[in-house]
């Protein structure tokens, strides 16, 4: 029994000042978990100051009239003449078009898995869902332009350019003719359409999950159908946590890389038109920034990353306050 | 009698057959909606099974052994593995995992300890934004960071940039993993007088060990399947033979740490970026080489997602009681 008994007197005299001091080795504890914590909104920094840094002589260089979209549009390295328009525009137009596609679809799958399909097909629907998220960007970008391109793309853009390529406005979006492979920036809208919905889906499932079942509950009573219920209370409810979701894929499609990067083409062209090939931000580093000819030339693609940093950035806080705010109201958390 | 009132009677007969018709066409839309939300899953779903089949059926083809156990042959040579890519791969994550998981660990344990803390509440935000950041821009922070103060693109820069790609997902699931261990664990081990750190690692931790594994192979797979932060950092090197790099330290009398070392400094490829390069080359060997790789890249993401997402459920249904 003497041995097991805790005897502070037997210690040496050291040993016990650490213990005092370190409180038996918790203040070691709480600083590493505190310092590692600090590490993370550090390098959140970090990468901020870097990006800012390292495009310094382009910055001063161009100035605003590097992204504005009346200067003349040209990416020329040899020359050091740059002007990014061109590449902000494709990253805006195929997200545009993802998320035009993306919305209706992820929120029917959020409905339909969190207010109807019966309980035992809810976890492997909702796994299947999310496994469309798990499989890497190269394979959809390798089956984009083997199958998908071919397959639908193209005859949709033949499509699309007959049908609408004449009309007085909308037209300059689908004047044709789609090129044979189809890579266009129509392709990369759909592909990151396919790759963001289960992104929106997931965090819009879980916004209706948060809304208190009192709300259907009532709705119900009052002779409210399902749908009824759906569309006039719990959307209206739980509106700002879908934002939120939307403009989290939003962010995810701005920043996608390697399969646009494989679909869309990678030309500069100076039509607008969906059914052309494009450039988007991320593409345009990934193609030329490790073959990179002046240290102008990388600089100026690092602005270009630190355009996209600072748009996806500001994306994902907004996204992050809005999904907060509905998780706040209820006690399950939302988080994505 | 009907008769002497006709106006009072058409409007009753009207309200009555709109309100029936009302209450039909509410019916009506009711049933197409739903239905139509379970035809868009379905929509949705249909890519899924699109990419899965297709992948299986043509990479499936080109699979052999070979494959896992030869390094590349010279453009147009048919034969040849992707080995370099696999060792390339494995040595990129173990470096990531190196990296992220002691920051990941400790971090989440504040995450999840002090939620209410300013640091707490800046660090889930945090971490929820950084999981945001394109992947691209974290090659280039990698490439700024790493490869231009050394001069060189190397694996330490590409499992850097991983690393961070990893991070969020693994803080994460951690915190959330400590958050389902019960109080009274905790509670009991503090009282019994042990320190608060002992209680972490002794008794948190060994409770949450399955769940926070999961974490770690889900965030793994997501990260040997990315391609775009390595573009720039490991860059890609066919000519990688672990082999040759250990044999070779060893017979020149290096010491461990220097083997170590100049392995960290090698460029590198990883199966995510081989199959990038060959989807682009014109030689038709090599694009049958894609699919294979595509294969095995998507086994490997699939099954650790499938199974790690039933052991998840499993475990929090469990803890749950």
């Amino acid at each position: 029994m003497q041995k097991t008994i805790y005897q502070p007197g037997k210690k040496n005299g050291i040993v016990r000042k650490i213990e005092t001091i370190t409180k038996h080795g918790d203040r070691i504890w709480l600083g590493l978990n505190f310092s590692m914590g600090v590490v993370i909104i550090v390098l959140m920094v970090l990468i901020g100051i870097l990006l800012w840094n390292q495009s310094a002589a382009s910055r001063q260089e161009f100035g605003l009239s590097f992204i504005s979209p009346f200067a003349r549009a040209t990416w020329n390295p040899v020359n050091g003449t740059f002007n990014a328009w061109p590449f902000i525009y494709g990253t805006l137009i195929t997200s545009l078009v993802a998320i035009l596609i993306a919305v209706p679809l992820s929120l029917g799958i959020a409905i339909f898995l969190f207010e109807l399909c019966p309980a035992w097909l809810r976890t492997p629907l909702s796994l299947l869902v999310e496994l469309l998220s798990a499989i890497p960007s190269v394979v959809y970008g390798l089956w984009g332009i083997f199958v998908f391109l071919p397959v639908v793309i193209a005859p949709l853009g033949k499509f699309l350019g007959n049908a609408l390529g004449n009309l007085p406005l909308l037209g300059i979006l689908f004047i044709g003719p789609i090129s044979a492979s189809g890579s266009s920036r129509l392709a990369a809208g759909v592909i990151l359409a396919i790759m963001i919905t289960p992104t929106i889906a997931a965090v819009s499932r879980d916004v209706f999950m948060a809304i208190p079942n009192s709300q259907r509950e009532a709705s119900l009573a009052l002779g409210a159908t399902r749908w009824e219920t759906i569309s006039k209370v719990l959307l209206p409810y739980g509106v700002s946590g879908i934002l939120g979701a939307v403009i989290l894929g939003l962010g995810r499609a701005l920043g996608e890389t390697m399969a646009v990067t494989m679909v869309i083409g990678n030309s500069i062209s100076n039509s607008g038109s969906l059914l052309k090939a494009g450039y988007t931000m991320s593409s345009v580093i990934a193609n030329e920034f490790a073959e990179a000819v002046s240290a102008l030339h990388s600089q100026a693609l690092i602005e270009v990353a630190l355009i996209l940093f600072l748009m996806t950035l500001v994306l994902n806080i907004i996204a992050r306050l809005l999904v907060w705010r509905v998780s706040r109201k209820s006690s399950s958390e939302v988080r994505a | 009698m009907a008769e002497l009132n006709p106006t009072l009677d058409t409007s009753l007969k009207v309200s009555y057959i709109t309100g029936r018709k009302g209450y039909l066409r509410r019916k009506l839309v009711n049933v197409l909606m739903l239905v139509l939300t379970g035809a868009v899953t379905l929509l949705a779903l249909f890519p899924l099974f699109w990419i899965i089949g297709y992948v299986m059926a043509k990479g499936g083809q080109y699979i052999n052994l070979d494959l896992f156990t030869q390094l590349p042959r010279p453009a147009g040579v048919a034969g040849g593995g992707v080995l370099h890519a696999i060792e390339g791969t494995l040595m990129l994550t173990l470096v990531a995992a190196v990296v992220a998981i002691p920051i990941g660990l400790l971090a989440a344990f504040y995450a999840a300890y002090h939620p209410n803390t300013p640091l707490g509440v800046g660090l889930r935000f945090g971490t929820d934004v950084l999981s945001g950041v394109p992947s691209i821009v974290v090659g280039i922070f990698a490439y700024a960071l790493v490869v231009k103060p050394s001069g060189h693109y190397s694996l330490l820069a590409g499992g850097l940039a991983m690393a961070i790609i990893m991070l969020p997902t693994t803080i994460r699931t951690t915190e959330e993993m400590i958050k389902l261990v019960p109080t009274n664990l905790r509670e009991g081990a503090l009282a019994l007088g042990a320190p608060e750190w002992k209680t972490a690692l002794q008794v948190t931790f060994p409770a949450a060990l399955s769940g926070i594994l999961t974490g770690f192979m889900l965030s793994l797979a997501r990260a040997s399947g990315e391609t775009a932060p390595l573009l720039f950092t490991a860059l890609g090197n066919d000519r990688f033979d672990l082999a040759k790099l250990i044999s070779g330290g060893v017979s020149a009398g290096q010491s461990i740490f220097n083997i170590l070392g100049n392995i960290l400094q090698q460029p590198v490829d990883s199966l995510a970026l081989t199959l990038y390069k060959y989807s682009q080359d014109p030689n038709i060997n090599r694009v049958n080489q894609s699919w294979a790789v595509a294969f095995v890249l998507m086994m490997l993401v699939l099954i650790i997602n499938i199974l790690a997402r039933g052991w998840v459920e499993y475990r929090a249904a469990k803890l749950r009681g």
